[in-house]
């Protein structure tokens, strides 16, 4: 198991580098660049001082020499200054991948645990009421787009009722790290986290419902029944450790995809993620930001697939991996 | 010890009922080993999954009496039957390659049906499970005790199976055609353990299979099905000596034989009609041995004992000699 992991990690290393390039490449082809979009909208900056600044940035050197600066630095946790914050691009985002990570890992954990037993009910009771009420939910959970379903969360409980905050992270009079700042904190967090998990659960109770009614069909579990294994149990136990198979397996992505795709949530809710801090940056051709965010997304991405692939490993012993 | 008296199962295909067991009773006594033999289709797994209870009740009605232990086994709720299951009434299965977790080691496999019936502390129960593998007679069984399903062959698996049949010491045991997944040098052995452990335990088994080498090997007494019915009954020996019923006699007939040489294996005519389209009335088998004409069966055939333990369905068995095609023929011109 530790040699796997150990394989599976240093696996990640070309894929890193790879992903870098790429990055980099891609972040250069945007029309424009920091220069221009730092002076957008101010004429009296003349195309000469403009050559100037870049000039003194080396953003007029070759991309091989720029990326080399830009890797080197990046592995010293330095990915430059922002153009547009004017503050070093770490700093920028340590703030923001702190509430993404509050914000996806809550969406999260309060998404499995709606879809997980719904999914359960479902899959055992086929066919019943409970079932297509279940089934119901998910079809329109899936055909509802998160920026209508999240506006309709803000107006009915953030503008109505007036019950949740509206926007924001954390209340700025309340001290940090006393009890009231972090109770405050899950306040603001419970709008965004429910507009989206209550959209996320589709997936998840659909998989656990194929799922179960595959595996109720197993000769195993008529195995158990034999046994004289009480039927909660049979469910429990039995049919339920089979059919999370899949979903163990999407956990590793769910998280790739919260960090990256939480973007929707956080324009909404105003809420100061690396999501809208991404479309800002896109915005204000912010380079330094921009290639920074899809980096840490990226990595994300890589770092999610291997979780999975551990996780996967772990909850199936048929598995081995090279 | 298990009683059953006329069982009909009846499986729901297209909104409708139909029945794949159809009218059986049957006794089997402590320590004995009663088979039931037939074609595929003809209701041998149907009736075992109903002594077990294991048919999902949406799809499937089950009617008549199952007694065992002086209980009604087709009475009691699912909470009681997995008081009985697993602990006096146990089975074994099939497929040895799906039958078992795959994600369960085998030790915990085998210990489960014991948390639920008996009293025994976890160290017990390993102790136990441990000594159940070495009756089985798997050598490495500490470490077989860790390993899981798909680490194991067939064979292995299938002892796995019937070690945990024998969890609980049951006092009668299904084994559902526990030899077919299997090689035959692999089978032979299975045979040789059940036999060795049957005798050892004296457990009642029913033993559901088509082959009647495997009948042979080990059964006491014999139940011929077809088409949901029994067709015949008889201590094994008779059975092998004197088989009656023309269906009966054709499955022998069916066999290769090393002693007696024939060119051509003979072939019983035609499929066992499937439960929808079933003739439910006269002798079922009559429509594959079309030269017995229609007088020679019996309108309402019943099971007639014939000999002391001898039982016989439809009066045709009189009448019946086996046509190799050829006489068929001559019959056939004959008639025309």
């Amino acid at each position: 198991m530790l040699t796997f992991i150990l394989k599976r990690t240093l696996l990640m290393i070309p894929q890193l580098l790879l992903l870098s390039i790429l990055i980099f490449f891609l972040a250069k082809q945007m029309p424009g660049d920091a220069v221009s979009g730092a002076f957008m909208g101010k004429p009296n900056v003349s195309a000469e001082q403009m050559e100037k600044i870049r000039e003194q940035h080396g953003l007029n050197d070759p991309w091989i020499v720029q990326y080399g600066r830009w890797i080197r630095d990046a592995l010293h946790g330095d990915f430059g200054q922002s153009f547009v914050h004017k503050q070093p691009v770490t700093q920028l985002l340590a703030g923001r991948i702190e509430n993404t990570i509050w914000l996806s890992v809550s969406t999260l954990v309060v998404t499995y645990s709606i879809a997980i037993p719904l999914g359960m009910i479902a899959g055992r009771w086929t066919r019943s009421w409970a079932d297509q009420f279940i089934v119901t939910y998910n079809y329109i959970s899936f055909a509802t787009p998160v920026f209508v379903f999240a506006l309709l969360m803000l107006y009915v409980f953030g503008f109505v009722l007036n019950w949740f905050p509206s926007g924001g992270s954390v209340d700025i009079r309340i001290a940090e790290e006393t009890p009231e700042y972090v109770l405050d904190k899950l306040k603001h967090l419970v709008l965004p986290v429910l507009s989206g998990s209550l959209l996320l659960t589709y997936s998840t109770v659909q998989y656990l419902r194929n799922e179960m009614i595959d595996t109720k069909m197993k000769d195993f579990v008529k195995t158990a029944r034999a046994k004289g294994v009480p039927e909660n149990a049979v469910y429990r136990n039995h049919i339920l450790r089979h059919s999370i198979l899949p979903i163990a397996a999407f956990l590793g992505y769910e998280i790739t995809g919260l960090i990256a795709g939480s973007v929707f949530i956080e324009t909404i809710f105003s809420y100061p993620g690396l999501g809208r801090l991404f479309i800002d940056s896109i915005m204000t051709r912010d380079f330094t930001v921009v290639t920074a965010l899809v980096l840490i997304s990226g990595a994300a991405v890589i770092v999610g697939t291997m979780l999975s692939d551990i996780i996967l490993r772990i909850a199936d012993p048929r598995i081995r991996f090279g | 010890m298990l009683t059953i008296h006329n069982l009909r199962t009846s499986f729901r295909i297209n909104g409708r009922f139909h029945r794949a067991v159809d009218g059986i009773s049957l006794t089997i006594h402590r320590n004995e080993v009663l088979a039931i033999v037939g074609e595929s289709g003809c209701g041998k797994s149907a009736l075992a999954l109903s002594i077990m209870g294991l048919h999902p009740p949406d799809q499937t009605a089950v009617e008549g009496s199952i007694g065992f232990l002086g209980r009604d086994l087709l009475q009691l709720s699912t909470s009681e039957l997995n008081q009985i299951r697993g602990k006096q009434l146990a089975m074994i299965f099939q497929d040895p390659m799906t039958a078992l977790h795959p994600l369960w080691k085998v030790g915990r496999q085998i210990e489960e049906p014991m948390k639920y019936h008996t009293t025994l502390s976890t160290k017990q129960r390993k102790q136990r499970t441990l000594e159940l593998l070495k009756r089985v007679g798997i050598q490495k069984y500490e470490h077989v005790y860790q390993q899981y399903p798909h680490e194991l062959s067939g064979g292995m698996r299938q002892r796995i199976l019937i070690a945990m049949a024998l969890a609980c010491d049951p006092v009668l045991l299904v084994a559902d055609e526990p030899t077919t997944a299997l090689d035959v040098t692999v089978q032979a052995q299975i045979l040789e353990l059940m036999k060795e452990l049957q005798q050892q335990s004296q457990t009642g088994i029913l033993l559901i299979t088509h082959d009647l080498g495997v009948v042979a090997e080990m059964a006491d007494r014999v139940a011929v099905m077809y088409a949901g019915e029994i067709v015949e009954l008889a201590p094994v020996n008779e059975l092998f000596h004197q088989p009656r019923h023309p269906y009966t006699q054709s499955l022998f007939h069916s066999l290769p034989s090393s002693i007696e040489k024939r060119q051509k294996l003979h072939v019983i005519e035609g499929v066992v009609p499937a439960i929808e389209n079933l003739e439910r009335t006269g002798c079922r088998f009559a429509a594959r041995i079309p030269w017995i004409t229609e007088e020679n069966h019996d309108a309402e055939p019943v099971l007639q004992e014939i000999a002391p333990g001898h039982f016989v369905r439809c009066s045709c068995y009189r009448h019946f000699y086996l046509s190799d095609g050829k006489e068929e023929k001559d019959a056939s011109a004959a008639a025309t």
